[in-house]
């Protein structure tokens, strides 16, 4: 395959302006690992089941692996990283810290932007509610709880400080 | 959410007992942790497996001229490109089981489906995987065999010349068919569970390249870098050649115990001089890696009225797939843990490995004694029902005791706190809640384990740690322990941390390295924090010994008085200043040239064990737990929703509480995944699926919170008291879950996983027997 095939992107990923030359064939995913270098965006299965891959893709969570490179651009491309600055923790990553909410880790980004996008929709979500949104991100280690836990943390803290109406 | 039962504590720990966030936890949540797949060399070529695409062939031809001129493609290796085309590992020193080697790339008959044929190295993957279609193989297929009980009969199709049968272990005590015969009732039951797949989320991968002095170095998502002399074997490599660095794996559960990409990756690096990545897609590690063993399990127990067992026979048939792995191994621990935490004086276990046609079986959390459970507590369930006596009742009646003899003869000599946990779990659950509509019914089951921590003895197990302080008063540890994501690096971190009054932050951790860590032995088994934990336990207390007089010297006190902490030594009651900085205390120790780098080594109890007479040493210690829960069935759809868990473990003493809830929460998860939905279907050797979509992994929403009681008898051999408890909470759910379906419905599924189409075939055929 040349070369003349690939066609230029545009995305803003985590806030910053990129360009990259693309095949049409690969991935949201590929691009952003091998060609931007965000390996904090990771390969799980493939077929859009465990999440391991989400980027919120102009604010929704999107499933990296299951969009091509082409399709996104021009979009805005959050990943975990951009959560917070550089050296920081966003306070939802200090509440899954707290919590125990990583065990081996590898869920976690994508569960974080998952857990991140229902906040901005719902401040203030039930556990149940929680849980439901997070069906599309599999966690192999923790069963959850710690997770669940730390989003509720997180909500309830936010709602104390923006003076408990959240 | 737990509930922690604190024993009355000789010392007061500064540390241990803490849950800490440790260096993995800050890195996971900040999404900056390189996986095995994040490793980006110059010049980085994509390497690919090649796989079987039938069970079981010769191979008549294999072409793959097309796939060498494709243009992109660096290097396609066949067996007879393969220096040493054998991998056989760690026998077992005679004890009984057959001497079968597995190739590296299969040369001349292919044994299952997904068995490596060829490898390919190209510039792209996606080169790589058209140049995986240009090969071509002709197969003529030859009669397989699926199933491990055809296997066994006579004239079955050989899976390899040697024979079926892999392995078959006794575990004998007493005259148990004497004492059957004796018996006041005897409870027969038939029990089969199921292939599943450890799915963790990282597939297997890793990058490896030509280091210095042409040392071939792979960085890989492994739990034991202790593969590289295998990996060396293969290259015709010396050892010295050859290094493994294990990254922080993105989950394990003993399905990167043995090697995954290693061999591959290596020949690649080694044919082509370039890196090379690998990373399985998740098709192919469901189509082709191992899998956790189907069982069958046949129980006889014999009972007297009162409830007391007097004798249990049971035969254990295991689907060990194609190649031996680590079947061995896991069908001892089945046989030795088969009658559970009960006395049973009279006792008689056989459980064999059998070779088929399908892939590979092998190590997967709870290692054959989770497995077993599934037996040994619905046989305890029976036995009430027959005897009219309450589940629990029995189970008191039986239980074992510290100082009582289990079936391998063996006497236990840490405490036996599985009564509590029982107790404990039933307490938690509180009420049961009411049928939520008509056709509804509403049970309670629970399951007590043990599952042993540690190598088997006779393996002469031993691990290493290195503990050193620096110029400016921080430690740098060192352990070639590797980390799956429950804290084993972390907490040898914590127990350094308590010994020498170093902060957490002010502690290096390097660990899993072939060539620059001292060996710990793979973390499997839920060895690591015991044998990893005392080794770390013994390099901190050692570097403290030395550090003592110096320090006593400078501060002219007795070195009784003497305390670590804050990164200081100073006199015990005495204000935060007065004291010594561990950076002025390490100037010291090297003007008087006292060393201040420590390796501590732990080694565990050795013994043998006769395979004739199935009596001898087994395994260090067990943890014991127990887990209840409710559930409601839906007699109409053979749905089972469960309301209520929980699960009780005594951990000895939880060094870090947070994550050991994590553990118990953890594996009361998957072995609930594995009660109700999973499962890895095989029609004769050809996977049914290899979608993640088709595996019913629990989500977020499937199952409620587990609720955790965590037990400090204080007594195990870990460091500080600790027991080991990454495997035990699997154990128990399959059984507690089976035992509340039983108890409200009074039918008893056998058959994992359970499923609405089979409790509702359950539910139908006792509807039918009942007319």
């Amino acid at each position: 395959m040349s070369d003349q095939s690939k066609q230029r992107v545009t995305l803003t990923v985590n806030g910053e302006h990129r360009e990259a030359w693309v095949f049409p064939h690969e991935s949201l995913l590929d691009v952003l690992r091998d060609v931007l270098g965000h390996y904090e965006v990771r390969y799980g299965c493939g077929e859009g089941v465990c999440g391991t891959c989400t980027v919120l893709v102009d604010g929704e969570p999107v499933s990296g692996c299951l969009l091509l490179a082409v399709q996104a651009d021009g979009c805005s491309l959050v990943t975990v990283r951009g959560l917070a600055p550089a050296g920081d923790l966003h306070p939802l990553q200090a509440c899954f810290l707290r919590n125990g909410a990583a065990q081996c880790g590898f869920c976690t980004p994508g569960m974080l932007l998952t857990a991140w996008a229902l906040l901005q929709h719902d401040p203030r979500p039930s556990r149940e509610r929680i849980r439901r949104e997070l069906v599309g991100n599999l966690c192999r280690c923790t069963g959850y709880s710690k997770i669940l836990d730390a989003v509720e943390e997180y909500a309830a803290e936010a709602a104390e400080r923006t003076g408990g109406h959240g | 959410m737990a509930e922690t039962e604190v024993p009355a504590r000789q010392e007061a720990y500064r540390v241990v007992g803490q849950s800490p966030s440790h260096h993995d936890f800050v890195d996971k949540v900040e999404g900056s942790l390189l996986y095995a797949a994040d490793w980006q060399l110059p010049g980085l070529l994509h390497g690919k497996v090649v796989r079987a695409e039938v069970p079981c062939a010769r191979i008549a031809g294999m072409e793959v001229s097309a796939a060498r001129a494709l243009p992109g493609v660096v290097a396609v290796l066949t067996a007879a490109d393969v220096p040493w085309n054998q991998v056989l590992e760690r026998p077992t020193g005679g004890l009984g089981e057959l001497a079968v080697a597995m190739p590296v790339l299969a040369a001349d008959r292919v044994r299952y489906q997904g068995e490596p044929i060829a490898l390919i190295a190209a510039i792209t993957a996606q080169i790589a995987e058209q140049a995986a279609e240009l090969i071509d193989v002709e197969y003529d297929d030859l009669p397989g065999v699926f199933d491990p009980e055809r296997a066994l009969e006579p004239g079955a199709p050989l899976v390899h010349d040697q024979g079926n049968l892999l392995v078959s272990w006794i575990i004998a005590r007493g005259d148990a068919a004497a004492a059957l015969a004796a018996a006041d009732v005897v409870v027969e039951g038939e029990y089969r569970t199921q292939r599943v797949e450890h799915a963790y989320l990282e597939p297997e991968a890793g990058v490896g390249w030509v280091d210095t002095s042409g040392v071939i170095t792979l960085r890989v998502s492994t739990q034991v870098i202790e593969h590289a002399p295998t990996i060396a074997t293969i290259l015709g490599l010396p050892q010295s050649k050859l290094r493994v660095i294990s990254t922080y794996m993105g989950g394990g559960f003993g399905g990167k115990e043995d090697m995954t990409v290693e061999p591959y990756l290596a020949l690649l690096v080694w044919r082509t001089r370039r890196p090379v990545r690998m990373v399985w897609e998740r098709q192919e590690s469901i189509m082709a890696s191992t899998k956790r063993h189907p069982f069958i399990l046949r129980y006889r127990t014999g009972v007297q009225r009162d409830g007391s067992i007097v004798a249990q026979e049971v035969d254990i048939v295991g689907d060990a797939g194609a190649y031996p792995y680590l079947s061995p191994r896991v069908l001892f621990a089945a046989c030795a843990t088969a009658s559970g935490p009960y006395r049973v004086p009279n006792v008689h276990h056989r459980a064999r490995a059998v070779f088929t046609n399908n892939a590979p079986t092998s190590a997967f959390r709870g290692f054959g004694a989770m497995q077993v459970t599934f037996g040994y507590e619905q046989q305890m369930d029976r036995v009430a029902e027959r005897l009219g006596l309450t589940p629990q009742a029995v189970r008191e009646r039986n239980f074992l005791d510290k100082g009582d003899t289990i079936p391998t003869g063996e006497r236990l000599d840490t405490a036996v706190a599985a009564g509590q946990c029982l107790r404990r779990a039933l307490a938690a659950l509180g009420e049961p809640a009411r049928p939520s509509g008509p056709g509804r019914r509403i049970g309670r089951g629970f399951a007590v384990n043990m599952q042993p921590y540690g190598r088997t003895v006779w393996f002469h197990d031993r691990a290493s740690c290195w503990i050193s302080l620096e110029a400016d008063g921080s430690l740098l540890l060192r352990s070639g322990i590797t980390d799956l994501g429950a804290g084993q690096a972390a907490s040898l971190a914590q127990i350094a941390s308590e010994v020498l009054g170093v902060p957490l932050g002010e502690i290096g951790v390097h660990i899993g390295d072939s060539q620059l860590t001292p060996p710990a032995g793979g973390t499997f088994a839920t060895r690591q924090l015991y044998m990893s934990g005392n080794a770390a336990l013994a390099a901190a207390r050692a570097l403290r010994a030395g550090l003592l007089p110096v320090a006593a010297e400078l501060l002219g006190a007795v070195p009784d008085d003497l305390v670590f902490e804050d990164g200081m030594v100073r006199e015990r009651d005495t204000g935060a200043g007065r004291g010594i900085r561990l950076a002025e205390l390490a100037a010291a120790c090297q003007q008087r040239s006292v060393p201040t780098a420590h390796l501590g080594t732990w080694y565990a109890g050795t013994g043998t064990f006769d395979p004739a007479t199935g009596q001898g040493a087994s395994f260090p210690d067990y943890t014991f737990g127990a887990h209840a829960a409710d559930v409601e069935v839906d007699t109409e759809t053979g749905q089972v929703r469960v309301l209520g868990y929980a699960a009780a473990h005594d951990v000895g003493r939880a060094i870090n509480p947070l994550r050991v809830e994590g553990q118990i929460q953890g594996g009361a998860y998957q072995g609930l995944g594995y009660a109700l939905g999973e499962e890895i279907v095989v029609d004769d050797g050809q996977v049914a699926s290899t979608l993640l979509a088709s595996y019913l992994l629990p989500n977020a929403a499937d199952l409620p919170d587990v609720r955790v009681i965590v037990v400090e008898s204080g007594e195990g051999k870990g460091p500080f008291g600790a027991r080991g408890i990454g495997e035990p909470p699997i154990g128990n759910p399959a059984a507690t879950i089976a035992n509340a379906v039983a108890a409200a419905t009074g039918v008893r599924v056998t058959q994992l996983p359970i499923t609405p189409e089979r409790l509702l075939a359950a539910l139908d055929a006792a509807a039918g027997d009942a007319r």
